[in-house]
């Protein structure tokens, strides 16, 4: 078996006075696509971002590759491999295209060269001096993925990459996730759609009330359909 | 009739009061671009860097252009310690607490300096390499202020061009819009943001050496000149970068040009310009709204 890229353990989480994480628990192994499913406000977004070192209070434990990384700054955090693409994208809109894509700044050796990240997301290429917000939201998301794939992160925190896309983006951006896995990336992936989940993913963590309560198998996911259904309330 | 030569003398010294302008005006863009504090100390941060200037060449013998280098990182370095110190622990709060801490710092270096040197000024000659005069054609242009002009210039489009078109200044406005993903890219944003105070204050400590050989060194040249400054932002657009250079320069040139066609007028012409903006683009030429 692979070995645990990403340990979580009894992660609580909080926004001021409001506690929103209760005890998260997960693990990602190395080369794994991993989903968060779960209800609108589960704590998804939070438990991302959580990892990442963007929330000020937290406790309990995030290891990353064997390393203690709860009392750790976002920069720091970042330094050691980790990457988020952020669910409101966060594209800037007072850089171009090329400025958004090299800003994150390499962390590591072993990212993806702009011409590979080109070949996945060729629109960005002709796009390059247009204003960062000026693009369309599909190619926004693709530009928020793009931009942390050069950067030598081994783990990617997609935060909802398919949030209001039209369905032919939604299954290029599938497509990409699936390449991302044959490149070696380590992938925490939050998604809301678990039939788009179940096409790029090897495991999925269901989240309620700032809790994992389940995970489930891909190759389960239809025998457990009826359990889903009721978990996500759809 | 309307003297069209003396206008653009009039126009053509007020470029360097508009050097001034743009160059303090500048670093209070920067400053309020990063970290959305209104910088009140700015005007006596400028006359610190004419008192630093004089102080090197009475103290250590160090002349004008030893200080154009020594009296910027001078007056720098006072201003990172101001922003570890003094405001960063406002950040979290209103703006109106950055805008009052710094108001109070200003207070407290122009008084302290006005106790030790009094309010008449001290001499700082201008350095004998720019002494005399160029002909313009139109006019004789002192040259020191002809320098004024050029350094000025200079430093402005080189901060521009750093901001807007190098990779440095993509993380400060990227920084600017959200810093918190700017961080978590790896960046060490808090040192960005001291080092971004520091830098906007030294360019007050330049305009304050190249003011020196001007306006003689006193307590007060800072705060008589903010004012008009900060009306000079607010025309402008609070910090656009290219705005505050080109209102700048423009201002200091019509304010001349007004003390030919209108000279009772040229003391508030940039105040009813500033009125005029507010009414119809309240953010500024230059500002997003
Ligand atoms: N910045 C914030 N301040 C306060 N509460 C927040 C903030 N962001 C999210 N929350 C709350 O935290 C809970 C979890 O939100 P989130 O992690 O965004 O959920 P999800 O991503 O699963 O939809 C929600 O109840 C939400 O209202
Ligand atoms: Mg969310």
């Amino acid at each position: 078996m692979a070995k645990v890229m990403l340990e979580v353990a009894g992660l609580e989480a909080w926004y001021g006075e409001s506690h929103i994480l209760h005890g998260v628990s997960l693990e990602v192994r190395e080369g794994e696509v991993v989903t968060m499913l779960g209800r609108n406000g589960a704590g998804k977004t939070t438990t991302m971002k959580s990892i990442m070192g963007m929330v000020g209070k937290r406790t309990g434990s995030i290891k990353y590759q064997g390393t203690e990384t709860i009392g750790l700054g976002s920069n720091k955090i970042a330094r050691l491999g980790i990457a988020i693409c952020p669910e409101e994208r966060g594209i800037f809109s007072s850089l171009n295209v090329e400025e958004n894509l090299l800003l994150p700044p390499v962390v590591q050796a072993g990212g993806l060269s702009v011409e590979r990240i080109f070949t996945l997301f060729p629109n960005l290429k002709e796009r390059l001096k247009s204003q960062g917000t000026k693009l369309s939201g599909g190619e926004q998301q693709m530009l928020a993925i793009a931009r942390i794939l050069r950067t030598g992160a081994r783990l990617l925190l997609l935060d909802e990459p398919t949030e209001g896309l039209a369905p032919v983006i939604i299954q290029q951006i599938g497509a990409t996730i699936r390449a991302l896995k044959e490149e070696g990336f380590t992938i925490l992936l939050v998604e809301q759609n678990f039939r788009f989940a179940s096409t790029v993913a090897d495991r999925h963590y269901v989240m309620e009330h700032g809790k994992i309560v389940d995970m489930i198998p891909n190759d389960r996911i239809d025998a457990e359909m009826d359990k889903l259904h009721e978990y996500l309330g759809v | 009739m309307l003297d069209l030569e003396a206008a653009l003398t009039q126009g053509t010294l007020g470029l360097i009061n508009g050097a001034f302008y743009a160059m303090l005006s500048l670093g209070l863009a920067v400053i309020f671009g990063l970290l959305n504090i209104v910088n009140f100390a700015h005007g006596a941060l400028y006359m610190l860097g004419a008192f630093v200037a004089w102080g090197l060449l009475t103290f250590l013998g160090l002349g004008y252009f030893p200080a154009l280098i020594l009296a910027p990182l001078i007056v720098g370095a006072i201003g990172i310690l101001l922003e570890r110190t003094v405001l960063k622990p406002l950040y979290k709060l209103d703006h109106l607490y950055g805008l009052l801490a710094t108001f109070g710092v200003a207070l407290i270096l122009e008084g302290v300096l006005r106790n030790e040197f009094g309010v008449s000024g001290m001499p700082y000659a201008v350095p004998p390499d720019l002494r005399g005069v160029v002909d313009l054609g139109y006019m004789f242009l002192p040259r020191y202020r002809g320098w004024v002009v050029l350094v000025s210039l200079l430093v402005c489009l080189g901060t521009w061009y750093m901001i807007e078109k190098t990779r440095l200044g993509a993380y400060l406005r990227a920084a600017t819009e959200n810093p918190a993903l700017v961080q978590a890219f790896g960046i060490n944003v808090p040192v960005m943001i001291t080092l971004t105070y520091g830098f906007g204050v030294a360019l007050a400590g330049l305009s304050g050496v190249l003011a020196a050989p001007i306006y003689s060194v006193n307590p007060n040249m800072g705060s008589s000149l903010i004012i008009v400054v900060f009306a000079v932002v607010v025309i402008g657009g609070m910090g656009s970068i290219l705005g505050s250079i080109i209102t700048g320069f423009a201002l200091g040139f019509i304010e001349g040009m007004t003390k030919v066609v209108y000279p009772e007028a040229s003391t508030t012409v940039v105040f009813i310009i500033m009125a005029i903006v507010l009414l119809i683009k309240p953010a500024g030429l230059f500002g997003r709204a």
